[in-house]
């Protein structure tokens, strides 16, 4: 994974400063861009494996250039947001975005950002196992395991589960969880989900009241976490 | 829609001085086999000097003109014609006149000045507010700032530095940073709120994921506190803003937190009634000082000799984003100590959790 190059679009120079050490420091290789101009041309020319991109740029709205972006561009793009702006990070996240980081964060959550976002899915044919701590899910054989014990899902509680255990460490929106598990017409029943996850809590947590593997994102969704983020 | 408002009030004015005018004159009327005209010229003149108290100067003017001609019409021999018989009645017409003027002029003039010096004061209560306000701003603001800047420069000139002593220095930079960011925090969901352009998106809400969630942003701090939480099981669903409610619930805890003793009891409970979801958050302090209850809702309102930290900003916060859900928030002392906040919020409950799926 090290030496995979970033590509950073953000204005402010002391934010491009300190990601462009951070990153250097854990091996990768770094180009910076001041505007979105040139963040697009600077990704046509020497295309990255991942983009940092800050949604608040003086030449045009992130927004544009995200869709721009992904009109060709296939790797992931993290999303870089202030604060109070859920309904931003949710569109974003519509609009292609892999996963977002509010303004100010920890290097810790950048670099776990940035570690989920290049992993490829880990999970084919060949490799049905999933293993995260205390749990493990058999993809073939739809068994998810505590402690070597079985834990007895529903359907939908397997789908729900299995949907967020093969995205590890990224987040799923309400409204993309509630279209893959319920189907379309189900986009803004939020209730279920809601009911769904504290349920799912219950049975894999250790402490469900203090969840370390299904974790709340407010207002935007939720993240599966596998190991220590 | 003030105009508005204002333009019909002004007429609604004009009317009742008309309608008190012809009142008074129908008095003056039954009056007249008892008293002289000129008496009744005083009862007349006494109800222009009234209306001049309460209405705006136009409508007063009316009165005015409007009494002068019927009491001239009506009561001045000879009656039921505006010719007046003698020079005395004459000139006592011009006086009524002129009088009833300078009663309107004059307190219309009163009534500007006290306007002016009431704007006066509150200008200057507003400029002695924001002065404490920016006070206690800065210096909340400028202590983190001062350590960073601090701790950064004595950093640089790290070969006189021991690792401990680097180490303590970077770990002071952390502390402020994050206190930097709370009040940053606070001072945009103040402005947010009072933009007006503020806008509360409600989904479904699990008050039990809420309440963790939020506490779970206080590790570790709130473990060296006795925190319990009770909530019902199968607790329904509610119509909340997430995001606004975990800020609640967060400042109210910072709150509890900031002000009383660590290894103390913090207690969070909710329940439903009906269709309202009830919440409170109570701590073992030594509780509010009864006449500044009203108070500590307010913005910038600090408890009298409170620990210094906090911009009096929290507890305002959370007044704001419960009434934007057309909630309620209220404070109390508990019997032997501590303070309890309650909060109830109006909104739509989902059962839905009862119901067995599939």
């Amino acid at each position: 994974m090290s030496s995979a190059s970033i590509l950073i679009i953000d204005d402010e120079v002391q934010i491009r400063k300190l990601l462009t050490i951070t990153l250097q420091s854990y091996d990768f290789k770094v180009q910076e861009a001041v505007t979105a101009k040139e963040g697009l041309t600077a990704a046509a020319n020497h295309p990255p494996d991942l983009v940092l991109l800050d949604l608040g740029l003086p030449d045009e709205n992130g927004h544009d250039v995200l869709r721009h972006l992904r009109e060709w561009y296939t790797s992931p793009i993290i999303i870089l947001s202030v604060q109070s702006s859920e309904e931003d990070i949710v569109k974003a996240l519509d609009n292609g975005a892999t996963d977002y980081l509010v303004k100010p964060f920890r290097t810790g959550e950048l670099m776990a950002r940035i570690r989920s976002a290049l992993r490829k899915t880990i999970f084919d044919e060949n490799n049905p196992l999933g293993e995260f701590k205390d749990l493990t899910i058999d993809f073939v054989a739809r068994v998810v395991k505590k402690d070597n014990v079985n834990i007895k899902l529903t359907a939908t509680e397997y789908s729900l589960l299995a949907l967020m255990m093969k995205n590890e460490g990224k987040v799923l929106t309400h409204q993309y969880l509630l279209n893959q598990v319920w189907g379309p017409s189900y986009r803004d029943e939020s209730q279920y989900l809601r009911v769904f996850v504290a349920q799912l809590r219950k049975k894999i947590e250790t402490n469900p009241n203090r969840p370390v593997h299904i974790v709340t994102e407010s207002g935007v969704g939720y993240r599966f976490v596998g190991s220590t983020i | 829609v003030n105009s508005l408002f204002y333009n019909s009030s002004i007429k609604k004015q004009y009317l009742i001085s008309v309608v008190t005018i012809l009142t008074a004159v129908g008095l003056g009327f039954m009056l007249s086999g008892f008293v002289g005209y000129r008496v009744i010229a005083f009862v007349l003149l006494v109800t222009v000097s009234i209306l001049a108290l309460f209405f705006d100067i136009l409508p007063v003017i009316l009165a005015a003109v409007l009494s002068a001609l019927l009491w001239d019409f009506l009561f001045i021999p000879p009656t039921f014609q505006f010719t007046v018989g003698t020079t005395e009645d004459r000139l006592l017409l011009l006086m009524y006149f002129i009088i009833a003027l300078i009663h309107a002029v004059l307190t219309y003039k009163i009534r500007q000045v006290q306007k002016e010096v009431r704007k006066r004061e509150e200008r200057a209560n507003t400029i002695k507010f924001y002065n404490t306000l920016l006070n206690s701003l800065s210096h909340e603001l400028r202590t983190p700032i001062t350590t960073i800047i601090g701790a950064t420069d004595n950093l640089l000139n790290a070969e006189k530095l021991s690792d401990k002593d680097k180490s303590e220095l970077l770990s002071e930079i952390s502390v402020a940073s994050v206190r930097l960011n709370q009040q940053v925090e606070n001072l945009l969901s103040m402005s947010r709120l009072e933009s007006g352009i503020f806008q509360i998106k409600k989904d479904w809400v699990d008050v039990r994921e809420l309440v963790y969630t939020t506490l779970q942003r206080f590790e570790p701090a709130l473990s060296n506190y006795r925190a319990n939480v009770f909530i019902p099981e199968n607790f329904p669903l509610f119509k909340l803003d997430f995001g606004l409610m975990e800020q609640v619930i967060h400042n109210l805890i910072s709150n509890a937190i900031q002000h009383t003793a660590e290894g103390t009891d913090i207690i969070i409970k909710a329940e439903c009634i009906e269709e309202r979801l009830l919440i409170t958050v109570s701590d073992s302090g030594k509780g509010f000082p009864q006449d500044e209850i009203s108070r500590v809702f307010d913005k910038f309102y600090r408890v009298q000799g409170s620990r210094p930290g906090g911009t009096g900003l929290g507890l305002s916060i959370v007044r704001g984003f419960v009434e934007a859900h057309n909630g309620s928030v209220t404070l109390h002392n508990l019997p032997l100590r501590g303070a309890m906040f309650s909060i109830e919020i109006p909104t739509e409950v989902s059962y839905i959790n009862r119901l067995k799926n599939e």
